[in-house]
């Protein structure tokens, strides 16, 4: 059926952690909202969602750089993330945080509303069913708590794996069970962040995958961060990358 | 306790000023007055034979044990055979409940029917019930003169006869029977000084997690399930 | 009670390291997740339940003026006493002028939590008096001197071996040699000790997870049987529970009374759920002549109105230390005090105040997994946020965090120089890394690399390389 609506204007919201770590989950995203017939931008005045101050107790920052992506990112359709926890901290809590701001309360609520994760983005904005990868290897996955439980991401990757030619998915015992990351968490409790990874770890050996996925780069640095400390070979990879077949880059904490 | 007073003045004063209000509201007392229902669960909203299969199913499930009788003729024989066929004593401690009245006792002369509060020694005790709640499996028992609460706690075997139409829906529908009873004790609309709502035998699963039966009260919990 | 909840870091890393309890932390909760779920999926209007159970206790507590004193006029009007106590000590001093006016030696106690808050035993028996624990995990401790490690499994971190260990140490009057192998044989000797006590006992103290304003009732759910003999044997039955336990109506116990059990234990009753309403009536062959409810305050009060005011809807269930990582990494002595867990990490601050207990809302990953399945829908993550923000008020965080923060934020609010920073860091930690993938160790980043590598990243930032890649667009197309 030909479409003849202008393509959606889509706002990227790359995240600190795609920024500096992991450019190529960018690239990954871009495509697939380009396949998806969007056209992207990526404005360069955007920063930090801000959630490291807000879930430090530090509100007058949060409140700042909530200020600040709100105004980087007006004048789109949509604006999309690639990770669950920034997606949520613009979609529910810069209404919270910006509530008794009678100049940004309203502008806070329009980008909340319009602000999506990116897989739920093709699946449930988009109607996207299959993104035409192919990956030749079994992977499981592990629900990074943000997009889990603040934004009810669970069915949306899988459906979108599940036609991904040559994967088959293992499902991760536990897969809903925190990682360990929790931003600060890891640096401050390392020793209980440990324990809590070390289960994680375990876990995803047991599903013989030679992949693992989710959607969170900072959930994904640990866990592969762990799992080379343990001299693991499971490969590392944001989900986006094996939607997007992005995958010439070495797998996360891997040499070229 | 001099300072009772000003404790309760000082508590009552601090929730008003935290919740603006000066004399209490208009709402919470009609809620008293009317005491609405909340939201009833489906599953116990059935025709009364289901929910007494209803009754039964969940009271077994958690280990409770029931059996079908005709009538209040037939329960000094049950006890009888149920104590015997555990290698119990043939003695059982009564409520002194009118409505255990009709149980002819005398037509088993082996049995020592005694009645009264629980002692010690007991080793089985038999009262009626004034509910049994479907949803749950569950066995409501009121304390006052004729029904001492120590029968349901003290001795290793209770057994409880409750009569069909005393099968409810819900606690809710207790609640509406008891109510209508006049709280059941001398009209003065009050609850009995203790309510027991009993599901199953007595449990634990303090010892590594580990569930095992007759913690502190009845180890058995056998329900004679009888006839109106 | 002393806490030792400002030693969190110590007390977890303790418990990190005691394989005894790490094996059970490694079992237990995923019982009790699993019963919830079994329950919950088998009810299907449970979630909606919630929604209710939610509501109505923000009704109590918009009106918990008028429910106390609804309730206070149905346990005086039914011959019992209401003791309004504002403190702790109040409440120990209502407790023993209670127990000394009727001359009373032993005490039983029925399982419960703000007993453990007001440290009531150590109370009791300074002044002389030898209170007795009859849940059966709280009585395994109280022989151990330890706190309880769980709301409703208080001796869930100890084995067979270790109650065997107590018992034998505890009760000398049986005999050396008997066996004490499985769970049913020590159930069956605490039962036997136990009974003794019930029958000595004076005063019977047990706690409330209702109060019904309508009747002046107050409800004990448990499944041993134990709070009905601690409450029916001896001559006075005190019941001792806080101003948030109140609901309206019987109706209103009955929705409470469905999310309770199937959210602790995964039961869809617990055995015994007993109402009780003032003392022994006229005729009575059994029961407490006399009936107090010491109705304690402790602070809560002070937290309606504030952003802390929904912990208040707390139902005690145990539910959100179940399904917590850090609960279930440490178990529950790590926190320090009485409540684990989150709702421990919540209340523990409001109680002790965040200098003594500011470890616990920051020991949370926001995993959001105690919401997720609280019976009462209390937002427990965003409230630890809140703690957060005080203790940041209060200058309370470690300076290095602080300072860290500080600069970061400074950068954040700079696009440019953010921009330009984030570059300069990237190509260094790109070059130096590239050769494995990963580091290591990395300076200042130790809590991290003491347990795992880094990943490197990949050398430029995506927004260096988009920036570079629409420049060669555009001069492509001229």
């Amino acid at each position: 059926m030909a479409d003849t609506r202008p393509a959606p204007k889509v706002g990227l919201f790359v995240t600190c952690l795609v920024d500096v770590y992991r450019p190529t989950v960018g690239f990954a995203a871009v495509k697939l909202l380009e396949d998806a017939g969007c056209t992207v931008e990526v404005p360069a005045s955007q920063t930090c969602c801000g959630q490291p101050a807000f879930n430090a107790g530090d509100r007058a920052t949060a409140r700042d750089l909530a200020r600040s992506t709100i105004a980087a990112f007006e004048g789109f359709d949509h604006v999309v993330v690639p990770s669950g926890s920034c997606a949520g901290q613009i979609r529910k809590h810069y209404p919270e945080l910006l509530a008794d701001d009678p100049a940004w309360a309203a502008r806070a609520r329009h980008l909340s509303a319009r602000t999506h994760e990116l897989v739920s983005f093709l699946t449930d904005v988009l109607g996207v069913t299959d993104t035409g990868a192919r990956y030749d290897g079994t992977i499981t996955y592990h629900d990074s708590c943000s997009g889990l439980r603040e934004l009810g991401i669970k069915e949306q990757p899988r459906r979108l794996l599940a036609k991904v030619e040559g994967l088959t998915l293992n499902e991760l015992p536990g897969a809903e069970v925190c990682c360990g990351f929790g931003g600060t968490f890891c640096v401050k409790y390392p020793d209980i962040s440990n324990r809590m990874v070390e289960a994680k770890t375990a876990d995803i050996k047991e599903t013989k995958a030679d992949t693992l996925l989710a959607g969170d780069m900072g959930c994904l640095l640990n866990m592969a961060g762990k799992l080379k400390r343990e001299g693991s070979a499971i490969r590392v990879r944001h989900v986006a990358e094996v939607l997007a077949g992005v995958t010439d880059t070495p797998p996360i904490g891997e040499k070229a | 306790m001099a300072d009772t007073g000003s404790a309760r003045a000082q508590i009552l004063g601090g929730i008003r000023k935290a919740l603006n209000s000066a004399e209490g509201s208009e709402e919470a007392r009609r809620r008293l007055a009317t005491h609405p229902r909340n939201l009833i669960p489906a599953r116990a909203q059935l025709p009364h034979d289901r929910q007494v299969e209803l009754f039964a199913a969940m009271a077994t499930e958690v280990s409770a044990t029931v059996e079908l009788l005709g009538g209040m003729a037939e329960v000094p024989a049950a006890v009888a055979d149920y104590l015997a066929g555990l290698n119990l004593p043939a003695e059982v401690r009564v409520a002194p409940d009118a409505a255990l009245d009709p149980i002819p006792w005398d037509q088993r002369p082996t049995l020592t029917v005694t009645k009264g509060r629980a002692r010690d020694s007991d080793g089985a005790s038999l009262t009626g019930a004034f509910a049994g709640v479907a949803e749950t499996g569950t066995l409501m028992l009121l304390s006052g003169a004729e029904r001492p609460t120590t029968l349901n706690f003290l001795p290793d075997t209770h057994i409880v006869v409750l009569k069909r139409g005393q099968i409810v829906g819900t606690m809710e529908d207790a609640w509406d029977r008891l109510r209508a009873a006049g709280g059941a004790d001398g009209g003065r609309g009050a609850l009995p000084r203790t309510v027991n709502f009993i599901t199953g035998p007595s449990r634990t699963g303090d010892i590594e997690m580990r569930i095992e039966l007759g913690a502190h009260g009845p180890r058995r919990l056998h329900i004679l399930l009888v006839e109106d | 009670m002393q806490p030792t909840t400002h030693a969190f870091p110590e007390n977890a890393r303790k418990a990190l390291s005691d394989e005894r309890l790490q094996k059970v932390l490694a079992i237990a909760p995923a019982g009790f997740v699993n019963r919830r779920k079994q329950a919950a999926d088998r009810l299907p209007e449970f979630e909606a339940l919630r929604d209710q159970g939610r509501d109505l206790k923000n009704h109590v507590l918009a009106n918990l003026d008028t429910y106390l004193e609804a309730f206070e006029s149905k346990v005086t009007e039914q011959g019992g006493h209401v003791h309004w106590c504002r403190t702790d000590q109040e409440a120990r001093d209502a407790i023993l002028g209670i127990c000394r006016k009727v001359g009373a030696k032993t005490v039983t106690k029925g399982k419960s939590m703000i007993s453990e808050e007001i440290g009531i035993n150590d109370y009791l028996e300074s002044n002389g008096l030898t209170p007795i624990e009859t849940d059966l995990g709280e009585y395994i401790i109280q022989l151990r001197r330890e706190p309880p490690s769980h709301i409703i499994a208080p001796a869930f971190h100890l084995s067979k071996a270790d109650v065997e260990g107590t018992f034998r140490q505890a009760h000398t009057d049986l005999p050396a040699d008997r066996v004490l192998d499985e769970p049913k044989v020590l159930i069956a000797e605490a039962r036997q000790v136990l009974r003794r006590k019930f029958q000595q006992a004076d005063v019977g103290i047990t706690g409330a997870n209702i109060m019904v304003a309508e009747t002046g009732s107050t409800v004990i759910v448990t499944n041993e049987g134990n709070g009905d003999l601690t409450q029916t044997l001896p001559r006075v039955h005190v019941v001792i529970a806080t101003i948030d336990k109140v609901v309206p109506t019987l109706e209103d116990a009955a929705l409470v009374l469905r999310l309770l059990a199937r959210s602790a234990t995964g039961q869809e009753a617990s055995a015994y759920t007993t109402f009780s309403t003032g003392p022994r009536r006229p005729g009575d062959l059994d029961g407490p002549e006399e009936f107090h409810v010491v109705l304690l305050d402790n602070g809560r009060s002070a937290l309606l109105g504030t952003e802390f005011q929904d912990v208040l809807r707390c139902i005690r269930c145990g539910a959100c230390m179940n399904h917590c990582p850090v609960y279930g990494s440490v178990g529950g002595h790590a926190y320090g005090w009485v409540y684990p867990g989150p709702i421990g990490s919540v209340m523990q601050p409001a109680l002790l105040g965040v200098k003594e207990a500011g470890h616990l809302p920051n020991a949370s990953t926001f995993c959001g997994r105690c919401e997720a399945v609280c019976p009462m829908r209390i937002p427990l993550p965003k409230m630890m946020r809140h703690w957060r923000e005080k203790e940041f008020e209060q200058n309370l965080q470690p300076a290095a965090m602080r300072r860290g923060l500080a600069l970061w934020g400074w950068f954040a609010r700079r696009p440019a120089l953010y921009h330009a920073a984030t570059r300069m860091a990237v190509r260094a930690l790109g070059a130096l890394g590239r050769g494995k993938g990963r580091f290591a160790s990395l300076p200042l980043a130790q809590g991290w690399t003491q347990h795992r590598d880094m990943p490197a990243p990949e050398g430029k930032t995506f927004q260096q390389m988009w920036a570079e890649k629409k420049l060669a667009e555009k001069k492509g197309k001229r």
